[in-house]
């Protein structure tokens, strides 16, 4: 545990237990992460209707900060705020104040100006949306899009209800998370919500150099090897090989990563007959994944897709709740 | 807490009401909406009451409340569930209980958001006056004036009974003030 988050803990919940931001899934509770799994169902709803959109963000300003470049996580952000009807403001880093020089902090104060009630950041430092939790005027909602390779909360949440949709429960299953562990942030926020919603193990593939040296710290059983790894696991969660982020020689090559680690047709058998394949894209085809598996029946790839923008409009609703139900109490103790 | 009203009267007179009022406007194929949780207790047996053949439909206002601002989201919301077109349809709304008229707003505004219907009645057990909007129900079971610290509340699913409460009670759903 790191002290940013033992503080981030503290940070995202008002007095009531409800959430006002939403910036890692360490040290929140089973209850809460199930409400947000329940409410999310509630909006997958919504997205069946003739109007896709309810009120409950009307009014609001949603900006979505993306201090790296994304294209599904931002879209569906951006679709998750306006099925909620708030105004959306995207905003491209690449071209904004920020690379004249202007500091985060000013930033900031001049999108608050603008009276924005929620941002959505992302950043390639991790700890960058809790700096600004702690910096923007109270009322103002946060939720983390993904920090460097601190967390990734709310893809993790999506793969989470995606697992209970096609699993119904989380105790009893096994699940295997395959591939690039160290650089990533989703597997992180994935390991801390499968052990809090009960799973009843987590089992990390990996060659030793794609592991974080604290791998022991994560509760989860370690393997290098696909055919004992697979074994009796009923959900696969493979992860996308962060080219970006490598620095050295990590691999020997990308050809030699999917021929140890790559899930093709034949590794798959050795999971269970109704293991379920996820990836939480983009897919690089041919280096974690095959086609035919990919595209294949196991495969709910598509299904997370459409399941983020549910729990996107959970978490933000929830959030934007929790800002106001502290605001109310504010006022009554302050009158 | 005093059980306050015979239940299976209210649900008589309401059922009466029902057929007057459908048989006055010619309306031979509507369909049921109970407002979770108390609506849809009713609206079942309303449902069955009435042979209706297609099932009735389950809504939950939660993200349509005018006081999300104030108090955030409901935190047991569950999803909606309307298993036919509203599309042109006569809808009866179910409720247990009407005061404010805030609840029926947020109903009729989710309703729209799956169709045009062709009209709404509105069917609520108990009627508690006190209208922040001006919403009024085409069927009542019965009208109450409650003390400033009386409320009332449906008991359910098997049996349905009614029970007044003190306000110093701990406050729970029964749509009032909502």
């Amino acid at each position: 545990m790191t002290t940013t988050d033992a503080s981030a803990r503290a940070l995202q919940l008002n007095d009531q237990g409800q959430l006002r931001h939403f910036l890692t899934i360490d040290g929140l509770d089973r209850d809460l992460l199930t409400q947000i799994l329940d409410t999310a169902d509630s909006f997958i709803e919504v997205g069946e209707r003739r109007i896709k959109k309810v009120p409950l963000l009307r009014g609001c300003t949603v900006v979505n900060l993306f201090f790296e470049s994304s294209t599904r996580t931002r879209s569906t952000f951006e679709l998750a705020a306006k099925r909620l009807s708030a105004d959306v403001l995207n905003l491209d880093i690449s071209t904004s104040a920020t690379s004249k020089g202007e500091s985060l902090s000013d930033t900031l104060l001049n999108l608050e100006a603008m009276a924005s009630d929620m941002f959505v950041v992302r950043h390639s430092r991790s700890g960058a949306p809790h700096f600004i939790a702690e910096s923007v005027t109270p009322g103002v909602a946060i939720i983390n899009a993904g920090d460097g390779r601190h967390a990734h909360p709310t893809q993790a949440m999506l793969d989470m209800l995606t697992i209970r949709q096609h699993k119904q429960r989380f105790e009893g299953l096994k699940v295997a998370i395959v591939g690039d562990i160290l650089h990533s942030r989703v597997a992180r926020s994935q390991i801390q919500a499968l052990n809090i919603l009960g799973a009843d193990e987590v089992r990390l593939i990996a060659p030793s150099t794609l592991l974080p040296s604290d791998v022991e710290s994560l509760g989860c059983r370690v393997d290098h090897n696909m055919q004992s790894g697979l074994k009796d696991i009923d959900v696969i969660i493979m992860l996308r090989l962060q080219r970006e982020r490598m620095e050295g020689a990590l691999l020997p090559s990308e050809r030699e990563f999917y021929k140890v680690y790559g899930l093709n047709t034949d590794k798959l058998a050795y999971a269970k007959p109704d293991a379920i394949v996820m990836h939480p894209g983009p897919i690089n085809r041919g280096v974690e994944i095959e086609s035919a598996v990919a595209d294949g029946p196991r495969s709910v790839i598509l299904n997370q897709v459409t399941n983020g923008i549910a729990i996107r409009m959970a978490v933000m609703s929830m959030a934007m709740g929790g800002q106001r139900a502290q605001k109310g109490q504010d006022a009554e103790v302050r009158s | 807490m005093t059980a306050l009203l015979k239940v299976d009267a209210l649900l008589d007179d309401l059922e009466q009401g029902l057929r007057r009022i459908l048989q006055a406007r010619n309306i031979d194929d509507p369909v049921l909406i109970g407002i979770r949780t108390g609506g849809v207790w009713l609206a079942d047996v309303l449902h069955k009451r009435l042979e209706l053949t297609e099932p009735f439909g389950e809504l939950d206002i939660s993200f349509y409340r005018d006081d999300f601002s104030r108090i955030g989201l409901n935190p047991k919301v569950r999803p909606s569930h309307l298993p036919f077109e509203t599309e042109g349809r006569h809808i009866v709304l179910v409720d247990d209980v009407i005061m404010s008229g805030r609840t029926i707003r947020a109903a009729m505004n989710e309703i729209f958001d799956y169709g045009r219907p062709a009209g709404i009645i509105l069917a609520t057990l108990i009627d508690l006056g006190a209208r922040e909007l001006p919403i009024q129900p085409d069927v009542v079971g019965q009208s109450l004036s409650l003390k400033a610290n009386e409320r009332v509340k449906l008991k359910g699913p098997d049996p349905l009974s009614v029970e007044l409460r003190q306000a110093d009670a701990p406050a729970s759903s029964t749509g009032q003030g909502a």
